[in-house]
């Protein structure tokens, strides 16, 4: 099998599909994409399944050698990219041959690419999915992240044509976050005040943000519970230790846990988050469970009737 | 009962507030009917000790639908059945050298290391959620005369197949891992095997009895020290 061989992995770089669903049962967590509307996105440049296998880069600083004539695509977090020393575009498809050297420096904007190939990478499913979740020592190639001398297997492959994202759909991940939160859990044990001031109030990402949950630091708030019967923790869910300061659960979070949630943030602003670095402003603001579904299904139409401009 | 959103595509079900054998049964019981009514709308499901976190897909259904099948599934839930669910043993090699919180247990419990031996193996432990790392089941609940405190500082490394007690909860590490619990003991029974299938010997819902070896049998039966 040939594909693509890591010469440098980078400071994080991870194998991901859409993630792995089903298994919360045996305390496996969920995976995938931080950003999963840049990781859609790059499978669709590809003319890829959308859950299709790729590599989410946080940061940057990864070179791979092709071993293949395929396409690929990098989205996601500005990263200076280059085919064989050449700047090229990110949010759109490139032809690659054998022996190209593809290269992602570190992030001038967002923090985490995607790159994708076309068809994706063939790599083994582990409980019914790729996504690398190294805390569990799951999926990717062996559990853990990307090293150098790693080989990243993939089908050669001849694009017809090459595909671009309109500038007009490309994100700016260089705005101040406001965070759409659905109220939940045990939002009503944060007594009005509490409410007024989380809601109110500007929190600054800090510097303890991983795949598992982003803290943030500003006005504390209080729940009336310290603890609660540990329980279920979706995706995006706040929770609020006794020092007050919020913490966004991600990809990565333990399945259970027992500190009071005030609600949940919607997916598509945790990919937002996901891509600031420490010290960005954040804000929250309270939406119905009406509306976070009426957001999503316009979002899932609109990325359906976006059409991608034709460039080779 | 009380159903609360969670998320933008979860709904958490509460079915009480306390660490209870016929709550959990009836998490249990909840869990195996949901997830053949909602079917392929059904992403996936946490059972915990006392709720049950519901996740759907969202482009295929909606939360009033997934209300009316809660409802409906709940309102159907005949008497929970305590005792369902298998008995599985584990052997555990108990000492101060393969539990080293042990003699600091008993000290502390003013018992003999015999008899905090004796009291954690008498018991069948439920299995109340599973959760915190891949095949960490949590299970109660401990004799109160054995029930300790988590060690003010956490172990960077706790190896796999301890056996551990926290306040009134007791668990196998299925993974080496950082831990704050008091180790009393060593399983040689994986917890998580991701080659095996099943790949846990437990699941929420059954119990778990404890039964004492000695340290050539824990290690005849794989055990490493």
């Amino acid at each position: 099998m040939s594909g693509f061989l890591v010469k440098q992995p980078g400071l994080l770089t991870l194998i991901q599909d859409a993630g792995r669903y089903g298994q919360h049962r045996i305390g496996l967590t969920t995976g995938g994409p931080l950003d999963g509307e840049a990781f859609k996105w790059a499978n669709r440049l590809c003319g890829n399944e959308l859950d299709a296998t790729g590599l989410e880069v946080s940061i940057g600083g990864l070179v791979l050698e092709a071993q293949v004539d395929t396409a690929l695509a990098v989205t996601g977090a500005d990263m200076p990219f280059k085919i064989n020393g050449q700047d090229v575009a990110r949010w759109c498809t490139h032809k690659v041959n054998a022996g190209d050297k593809i290269e992602l420096g570190f992030a001038t904007s967002g923090s985490r690419a995607y790159l994708t190939v076309a068809g994706g990478f063939n790599v083994d499913q582990s409980f019914s999915s790729t996504a690398t979740v190294t805390r569990e020592a799951v999926g990717g190639l062996s559990g853990d992240k990307l090293k150098q001398g790693d080989l990243l297997p993939c089908q050669a492959h001849r694009p017809t044509a090459l595909w671009a994202l309109p500038e007009s759909e490309q994100p700016d991940y260089n705005s101040d976050v406001t965070l759409r939160v659905i109220l939940g859990y045990q939002h009503q044990t944060f007594d009005s005040v509490q409410q007024r001031l989380f809601f109110s109030s500007e929190y600054a990402l800090s510097s303890r943000a991983d795949r598992m949950g982003f803290r943030l630091e500003g006005q504390p708030v209080k729940s009336q519970l310290n603890g609660i019967l540990s329980e279920g923790i979706c995706h995006g869910a706040i929770q609020i230790p006794a020092d007050g300061q919020p913490i966004v659960l991600l990809n990565d979070r333990q399945t259970i846990g027992g500190y009071p949630k005030i609600g949940s943030v919607i997916s598509r602003d945790t990919a937002q988050l996901s891509q600031r670095m420490p010290g960005a402003k954040i804000r929250f603001e309270e939406i119905s469970l009406e509306k976070a579904h009426n957001i999503n299904c316009l979002a899932q139409r609109r990325f359906i009737n976006t059409s991608l401009q034709q460039i080779a | 009962m009380n159903v609360e959103i969670a998320g933008e595509n979860s709904l958490i079900i509460y079915f009480g507030e306390t660490t209870d054998p016929l709550v959990s049964a009836q998490v249990q019981q909840a869990a195996a009917r949901l997830e053949i009514v909602m079917a392929d709308t059904l992403i996936d499901m946490v059972p915990s000790y006392a709720s049950l976190l519901v996740i759907y897909d969202q482009h295929k259904t909606d939360h009033y639908a997934v209300r009316r099948h809660i409802r409906e599934t709940l309102a159907q839930l005949g008497h929970a059945e305590q005792q369902a669910g298998q008995v599985v043993t584990l052997p555990v090699y108990y000492s101060a050298e393969s539990g080293p919180d042990l003699e600091t247990l008993a000290e502390n419990a003013k018992l003999t290391v015999a008899e905090v031996i004796k009291i954690h193996s008498e018991m069948e432990y439920r299995v109340y959620a599973i959760g915190f790392a891949p095949g960490f089941a949590y299970l109660g609940e401990v004799d109160p005369r054995i029930a300790a405190a988590r060690l003010s500082t956490p172990r960077l490394k706790v190896p796999r197949g301890a056996v551990a007690i926290a306040d009134r909860q007791t668990a196998v590490y299925p993974a080496v891992s950082p831990g704050g619990w008091n180790l009393i003991g060593l399983c040689p029974t994986r917890m998580f095997n991701p080659e095996a299938d099943p790949t846990m010997p437990v699941q929420v819902g059954d119990r778990v009895r404890f039964s004492p070896i000695e340290r050539a049998e824990f290690l005849a039966l794989g055990g490493e020290l």
